[in-house]
C-alpha cells in the first residue's frame, strides 16, 4: 500500500487516489503550429524509466485536487509531493 | 541433440538417467554475430528458433540479463487464445494457434498444450450483443466461436454464481473451444533446446549496457560481458523496453506497468476451462496441479517492481469471488508480479525502426504468452527479410503517428477506461 502525502490533506492511503500518468509531459501550446511529432510525443510517447518518476495523481476520494508526486518506479519510495501548479 | 522419446527414456533408464545431454549449453559471447536477440524470454527464444529454422540464420546470440525464461515467461497465467475481433489481431493470433497445436511435436518437447476452451462471461443483454458481433467476426476469420446462453454456461461452470439476486448476473458467454493453456516454462525450454541445437548461443547473465549506432545504422551492442559486433538486433525485452529505448535515444508509445497474478492452494479438479469475468477484469483457470490460477488488472501506475501491491489484488479477487463464490474458502498459496510493456492502444508492436538493423518487438500488454510462437515467427521474418510480414503489418510502430490504431479493447496503459 502506498501512502501519499496530499499537499492539501496530508498523508492518505493509495486507495483514495487515482493515477494520472507522467507529469513531465507538456501539452503543446494552443494556437501554435506544431508538428505531428510534437503531438505524438504529447499523446503517446513516454520515457517511463526505472527510478525517479514525476507523475500526476488525483485525490479522487478526498479533496479531488490533482497533485504531482515524485516516486521511484522500482522501490515505490515517494520523495516529494507538490500541488499541481508547482514545479519540482 | 538427443531426441526425447520412449526409446531414449528406456535406454537412459539403464544409466540411471545420469547421461542425458544438457538441454542447452551455457554459451560465452563471441566477438561477432549475424543477429543478436536481446531478451531470453519466450519471444526472444522463439525468434531465434524461427530465424534458424525458417531462414537458415544460425549465427545468432540471445542475450539475457537474468536467466532464461525468468521474466514474464515464468510469471504469466498461461492462457492461449485467439478470440479477437479485429482482423490484424485475429489472423495473427490464429496463425499462432496453429503453431501451438503442433508445438510439442515441432519442438520434441511436451509443452502440455491443453485446448480446454475459454469463456468470456456476459452480464447484460448489451454485452451479449457485442459478444455475438465479436463471435461472428472470429468465425469470418476462421476461428471457432460459440455464443452460449445462461443455461449452457451453467452446464460448463456450475460452480459460478447463478443465483437470482447478484450484482452481475450471468446472461451467457462467448466461448472459443480451441483456446486453452500450456506449460509456460516448457515453452521456453523447448524453444531454447531446439535453438541451441541449431547453433544459437544462449548467453545468460549478460546485461546490455549500450548500443553502437553510427550513420543511423546498428554496428554492435555493448554488454556486461564485452562488446559484440552485429548488424541486426532484435529487441524482445517486454517490460525493459523503455530502458533500452532510452539507450537508443528513442521514446516509444509504451509504458512499463506492473501486473499481478496469484494461485490458491491445490484443490481437486473443479474448473476445466478458462473463464473471464465480464463486468471487470478477472480471469481464472485451474492448473494441472489443482491450483486456481488468477489474474486481473494492472496495479495502475508506472512500475518496475516485480512484486505487487495489495489494493489491486483485493480488487481483482473481489471480482473473482463475485463470479465464483467458492473461491473465498480457498487459501492463497502465492502472489507475484511481472512488469508489462503496455502500449498506448493495447496492441503490440513488431516492426522495423528508424535505425537500420534495429527491430522492435514490444507492447504485449496482458497477452504476451499466447503470442509467443506467432511473435517469434513474424519477428524472425521481419529481421531476416528486413520487411514486415503480412501478419504483423498492423503491428507497426508508425500507427500511432498515422492514426491506424489497433484498439481492440482500447485499454493500453489506462486501466480506468475499462
Amino acid at each position: 500500500m502506498l501512502h501519499i502525502k496530499c499537499p492539501h490533506c496530508g498523508m492518505r492511503s493509495q486507495n483514495e487516489f487515482s493515477y494520472g500518468g507522467d507529469a513531465s509531459v507538456k501539452r503543446p501550446e494552443l494556437n501554435k503550429e506544431i508538428s505531428d511529432q510534437d503531438w505524438d510525443n504529447f499523446v503517446y510517447n513516454r520515457k517511463s524509466l526505472r527510478g525517479k518518476h514525476l507523475e500526476l495523481w488525483q485525490h479522487l476520494s478526498g479533496c479531488r485536487q490533482w497533485i504531482k508526486v515524485e516516486r521511484d518506479t522500482a522501490t515505490h519510495e515517494i520523495f516529494k509531493t507538490l500541488k499541481a501548479n508547482e514545479d519540482i | 541433440m538427443q531426441k526425447y522419446s520412449i526409446f531414449n527414456l528406456i535406454k537412459n533408464a539403464f544409466s540411471g538417467h545420469q547421461k542425458w545431454d544438457l538441454a542447452w549449453k551455457d554459451a560465452t559471447p563471441k566477438k561477432e554475430y549475424d543477429v543478436v536477440i536481446i531478451g531470453g524470454g519466450g519471444h526472444g527464444l522463439a525468434t531465434a528458433y524461427y530465424l534458424a529454422k525458417e531462414h537458415n540464420i544460425t549465427n545468432i546470440a540471445i542475450i539475457e540479463k537474468g536467466w532464461l525464461g525468468g521474466g514474464n515467461m515464468g510469471r504469466n497465467t498461461t492462457i492461449i487464445r485467439s478470440n479477437y475481433m479485429h482482423d490484424d489481431n485475429a489472423l495473427f493470433s490464429e496463425f499462432g494457434m496453429n503453431l501451438w497445436r503442433k508445438m510439442s511435436q515441432d519442438l520434441n518437447y511436451n509443452v502440455m498444450f491443453s485446448p480446454r476452451g475459454i469463456i468470456n462471461l456476459a452480464h447484460s443483454d448489451a454485452q451479449m450483443n457485442i459478444f455475438a458481433r465479436r463471435g461472428n467476426s472470429m468465425r469470418l476469420n476462421g476461428i471457432d466461436a460459440v455464443l452460449l446462453n445462461r443455461e449452457e454456461v451453467k452446464e460448463i461452470i456450475p460452480m459460478a454464481d447463478f443465483s437470482e439476486n447478484v450484482r452481475f448476473p450471468i446472461f451467457g458467454g462467448l466461448m472459443q473451444p480451441s483456446a486453452g493453456t500450456a506449460r509456460h516454462d516448457a515453452v521456453a525450454w523447448g524453444y531454447a533446446r531446439q535453438a541451441d541445437s541449431m547453433g544459437v548461443d544462449i548467453i545468460q547473465n549478460c546485461e546490455v549496457t549500450g548500443f553502437d549506432v553510427s550513420d543511423g545504422k546498428i554496428n554492435g551492442v555493448r554488454t556486461s560481458r564485452g562488446d559484440i559486433k552485429v548488424k541486426k538486433i532484435g529487441l524482445c525485452v517486454a517490460g525493459s523496453t523503455n530502458i533500452l529505448a532510452e539507450k537508443l535515444n528513442m521514446t516509444i508509445p509504451v509504458e512499463t506497468h506492473l501486473l499481478q497474478a496469484c494461485v490458491t492452494e491445490p484443490v481437486k479438479p473443479v474448473l476445466d476451462s478458462v473463464v473471464t469475468f465480464g463486468a471487470g477484469h478477472f480471469y481464472i483457470s485451474q492448473s494441472d496441479k489443482g491450483e486456481m490460477v488468477m489474474g486481473g488488472d494492472l496495479d495502475g501506475y508506472n512500475s518496475y517492481a516485480q512484486r505487487g501491491n495489495l489494493p489491486t489484488l483485493q480488487h481483482v479477487l473481489t471480482e473473482g469471488i463475485a463470479m465464483m463464490p467458492f473461491l473465498s474458502k480457498l487459501k492463497m498459496l502465492r502472489t507475484w508480479g511481472g512488469i508489462m510493456d503496455m502500449s498506448m492502444d493495447g496492441s503490440p508492436i513488431i516492426d522495423k525502426t528508424h535505425i537500420e538493423g534495429l527491430y522492435l518487438n514490444c507492447g504485449w500488454c496482458y497477452g504476451g504468452f499466447k503470442a509467443t510462437p506467432a511473435s517469434g515467427w513474424t519477428f524472425a521474418h521481419t529481421i531476416a527479410q528486413d520487411r514486415v510480414h503480412k501478419l504483423n503489418e498492423g503491428y507497426s510502430l508508425s500507427r500511432f503517428n498515422t492514426g491506424h490504431l489497433l484498439d481492440e479493447k482500447g485499454l493500453g496503459t489506462k486501466t480506468w477506461i475499462s
